[in-house]
């Protein structure tokens, strides 16, 4: 700890200072490369792998199998409705998971009676599930409908708790890249997109912004009196800020990070896909880089939208003059600032 | 923890937190022995396992469906799971537009169909009708007694439809008891015996009706309103009015025509011919069975007496509904059996704990002793939200689902990061030279405004996606909000005050290496400046500190950061042993 405690101090002092405001054109390369494969990844691989609750159909679980193969359920299927092409999978231990078209109610029956006696199980191990094809993009629908609601409302709250909708705007900056990344990485990874998958997309939305505000309060902090100061400029403002929350942020994001971690490689295994683990990969990615966006994109898209501004290129001058003016009296006074 | 001395601010709020997680026990305790609540939290299906059907209603024509429509639909469906002989059924509306129907077990295909059924509204003419009870089997018409049809039936009206069968199934019917529902609805060409179930100010009715004569959609619209007397004066009645359409107006027309026959010959108001009412059927089940008392040429009758103002909005909301009938599109069906149901719940769980662990042990790693304070915050939090679930589940029938769960489990990261930006706020104020007291003022004062803002922003996602989203997306929310809500009241009632008392132990207060607030650690600032003055821990004057920590911190706090750093450097580039004399405050 002594070794991240003292790093800690030297970012609080200014001592150690990583450059996030200053290097600004590298992070927003970076971001916009990231952004723009995230675009083109789903479309190369002709969209996302979408859930049963998006294409409609009917699933059936089956646990505490006898035997996990899969032509065992592909078989149990197509004795009832012949030429029909199930998905069947091992998703957990002991449990299978097929799913197909849309069966009519007896047919249904009939196939859950053929799994039974094909997976050696009890009746009420074999579960069935019907969803419309309606009902994925009934959920997505209001999702959309809750994002820009939300948006728009943190929008406002944050133009102003800040008293300034610049930071408004690079916290949904920050947010959106948060946003397409993590779609992104959903495309490349094959996951299920369902709507757990959903709601974590819109945790994640929360999340970044809630990541966002935190060291953003901290700029509002450092930069309050920043017109009558000459010790730095804005953008050195903004970057200390940065570099003075950089712990808690590390800190925040191995805690939110850790039991996240722990559903999706500890409990997926367990579980197989399923509400937990389609929710918990979204937040994982969405937690790293959201995390990330907050200081690399949010905060120097911030100090570049506000240096322009009149007074604070007067202070920018001011700092110069006086640090010009300050070197040359520092000089015999050097040992005392070691 | 009787004591609330002044010296002890942080006490008397801590014994605040204890009478509230004191009431709360005690509510759900009384709740428990009086046998309503369960120390569990109640479960949703997807863990207890069961079935779900997500309904769309969809109303004739395809116009969207408004609140009062919905609601008449979850009655409907109300209705036919509890005459299909499901308990503990529950059904609910979903962000104004679906029906969810949440059953234990695997219903029946039968149930199934009669819940997706469109409903089905018709009037019929009453035939014949009798008290609600079965004729029992011994004073049971004999089957050479029984009326048998002597011509064809000339009208709806008419006796002849009574068939040996019929009457028989129509002596047999017993109506004091909860009636089946039948997916299958009648045919509107036949006769058909039913009944009219018990109300709380009338018993039930049996009836065998005639066919079908005016369909609920030739309903126009319905209302209801107070009875104007003969004078035009509004008495105290209460009366529910119909409009048809030009079709239902000239059938309705034919229909009282007939029946105010029947009512006139059989002696008008003292009149009882059961031949005189007409029958409103909803699902193949009386709703209401007015009197003709005149022709109706118009087609706005209006049915009068015995309504409160309570029974003749449900009877104008049946009505009205019947004009627009709806039926029900499945969105998704879902099944979950008690197995699947409880081995997701004990992963979620298993996973959860893991997480809980692993966080554990991070905050010892970074905050030592702090760590502990993050533990035992966590576990406040954990409590309030385990008693407002449970409570919740008792009074609002909240059931915790596996989104819910995962809700919780996210919260324990955004939890604890209301601790790690307060703790990082106190080092921050350590690192500027103060003693630990007056740190934790400060931290606290600077703190607090960027977790309320930032706990503004996750319960704003959370009611946002309570009332827009649908399905888990709800159960995910809430838990959400719920979980930054007891955040909220943890941080301030508990973090908060704790740090305050143990800012005034040896342990925290002289910043054992092992408090997590060790100064030295910390390159506390004049350790940095090499100011010579400051070389240990003991040096820290701890009781000059209480007194004027008030007013230096007011002092302190009307500068900016970047002030004060300005200040301090150039009282730094002075030269000025002032410096360390400021920072020994």
């Amino acid at each position: 700890m002594s070794g991240f405690a003292s790093f800690g101090n030297e970012l609080y002092t200014g001592k150690r200072s990583y450059d996030f405001v200053g290097a600004k054109k590298i992070w927003f390369l970076i971001a916009a490369v990231a952004v723009a494969l995230s675009i083109i990844i789903p479309v190369a691989k002709g969209g996302f792998n979408l859930g049963i609750e998006f294409r409609g159909g009917s699933e059936f679980t089956v646990s505490n199998v006898k035997t996990t193969d899969p032509t065992v359920g592909e078989h149990a299927v197509t004795d009832v409705v012949a030429g029909s092409v199930p998905r069947v999978a091992n998703i957990a231990g002991n449990t299978m998971r097929i799913q197909t078209d849309k069966l009519a109610d007896d047919e249904t029956l009939k196939i859950k009676q053929g799994l039974t006696t094909a997976y050696g199980v009890t009746d009420n191990e074999v579960t069935s599930t019907f969803v419309g094809p309606t009902w994925g993009a009934d959920v997505t629908k209001q999702a959309l409908i809750g994002l820009v609601v939300f948006v728009l409302l943190a929008a406002l709250l944050m133009a102003l708790y800040f008293r300034t909708w610049k930071m408004s705007l690079s916290a949904l900056a920050g947010m959106a890249v948060t946003m397409f990344i993590t779609a992104g990485v959903y495309a490349l990874s094959d996951f299920e997109v369902t709507p757990s998958a959903i709601i974590g997309f819109l945790t994640v939305l929360s999340y970044s912004l809630y990541d966002t505000v935190v060291v953003f309060d901290k700029i509002r902090e450092n930069t309050s009196g920043i017109d009558a100061s000459t010790r730095r400029t804005f953008g050195e403002e903004v970057n200390l800020a940065v570099n003075q929350t950089l712990v808690r942020s590390i800190n925040t994001m191995m805690v939110a990070i850790l039991p996240v971690g722990a559903i999706l490689f500890i409990g997926a295994g367990l579980l197989g896909a399923g509400t937990l683990r389609d929710l918990s990969l979204a937040l994982f990615v969405g937690i790293l880089i959201g995390t990330a966006a907050t200081i690399f994109v949010a905060a120097p898209l911030y100090a570049w939208l506000r240096q322009g501004e009149p007074d604070l290129v007067k202070q920018a001058r001011r700092v110069e003059q006086r640090r010009a003016g300050a070197a040359e009296r520092a000089v015999p006074a050097s040992p005392a600032k070691a | 923890m009787a004591r609330t001395g002044r010296k002890k601010p942080g006490l008397r709020v801590l014994v605040w937190l204890g009478v509230v997680l004191a009431a709360l026990t005690a509510v759900l305790a009384g709740g428990t022995i009086a046998g309503q609540a369960s120390w569990a939290p109640k479960l949703a299906l997807d863990l207890e396992g069961g079935t779900q059907m997500i309904l769309a209603p969809k109303v004739e024509g395809g116009s969207d469906i408004n609140e009062q429509q919905l609601n008449q639909a979850v009655a409907i469906i109300r209705q036919r799971v509890d005459g299909s002989g499901v308990s503990e059924a529950e059904i609910s509306t979903q962000s104004g537009r679906n029906v969810v129907v949440s059953l234990p077990g695997t219903p029946s295909a039968e149930t199934r169909n009669l819940i997706q059924a469109s409903a089905d509204m018709n009037f019929r003419p009453v035939i014949l009708n009798g008290d609600g009870a079965a004729v029992p089997p011994e004073s049971q018409t004999p089957d050479a007694q029984l009326p048998k049809p002597t011509a064809a039936p000339a009208n709806s009206s008419d006796t002849n439809w009574i068939t040996p069968e019929i009457y028989k199934q129509f002596e047999a019917l017993d109506c004091n008891s909860p009636q089946a529902e039948n997916a299958q609805r009648s045919d509107p060409t036949k006769p058909l015996v039913t009944c009219e179930p018990a109300t709380a100010k009338t018993p039930a009715i049996k009836y065998i009706l005639g066919p079908v004569e005016v369909k609920g959609t030739n309903i126009v619209t319905s209302s209801f309103q107070l009875q104007q007397g003969a004078q035009g004066a509004v008495t105290n009645d209460w009366a529910v009015n119909i409009q048809f359409d030009a079709e239902g107006t000239a059938k309705f027309k034919d229909v009282t025509e007939r029946l105010n026959q029947f009512y006139v010959a059989a002696g008008g108001e003292s009149g009882t011919d059961p031949k005189s009412q007409f029958a409103i059927v909803l699902d193949d089940r009386v709703i209401s069975a007015p009197r003709s008392l005149a022709v109706i040429t118009d087609g706005r009758p209006q049915i009068t007496g015995g309504f409160t103002e309570q029974t003749a909005k449900a009877l104008s909301d049946q009505l009205r509904f019947g004009a627009l009938p709806i039926s029900f599109e499945i969105q998704s069906d879902q099944q979950i059996s008690a197995t699947l149901g409880g081995e997701q719940l004990r992963m979620g769980l298993l996973a959860g704990l893991i997480g809980l662990l692993l966080v554990v042990v991070y905050s010892l790693f970074q905050y030592r002793a702090l760590g502990f304070v993050t533990i035992a915050s966590l576990v406040v939090a954990g409590a309030l939200t385990y008693l407002a679930i449970a409570i919740l589940g008792w009074t609002e029938n909240y059931r915790l689902s596996l989104a819910g769960v995962a809700g919780i489990i996210v919260a324990i990261g955004q939890t604890a990061d209301s601790f790690i930006v307060y703790f990082e706020r106190i080092r921050d104020e350590l690192r500027e030279g103060r003693g630990l007291v007056s740190a934790v003022e400060n931290g606290w004062k600077r703190a607090k405004r960027t977790v309320l803002a930032s706990k503004a922003v996750n319960l704003l996602a959370a009611l946002v996606l309570y009332f827009v989203a649908v399905g888990n997306v709800r159960g995910f929310a809430f838990t959400l909000g719920l979980t930054a809500i007891a955040d909220l009241i943890v941080v301030f009632m508990f973090t908060h005050p704790t740090l305050q008392l143990l800012a005034q132990t040896r342990f925290f207060g002289e910043g054992h290496k092992f408090s997590g607030l060790d100064p030295e650690r910390l390159g506390a600032v004049p350790l940095y400046r090499g100011a010579g003055r400051i070389r240990t821990p003991e040096d820290r004057p701890v009781a000059v500190r209480g007194k004027n920590a008030g007013a230096a911190a007011e002092a302190e706090r009307r500068m900016t950061i970047a002030e004060r750093r300005l200040a301090e450097k150039q009282e730094q580039l002075a030269g000025s042993s002032k410096t360390s004399a400021k920072e020994n405050k």
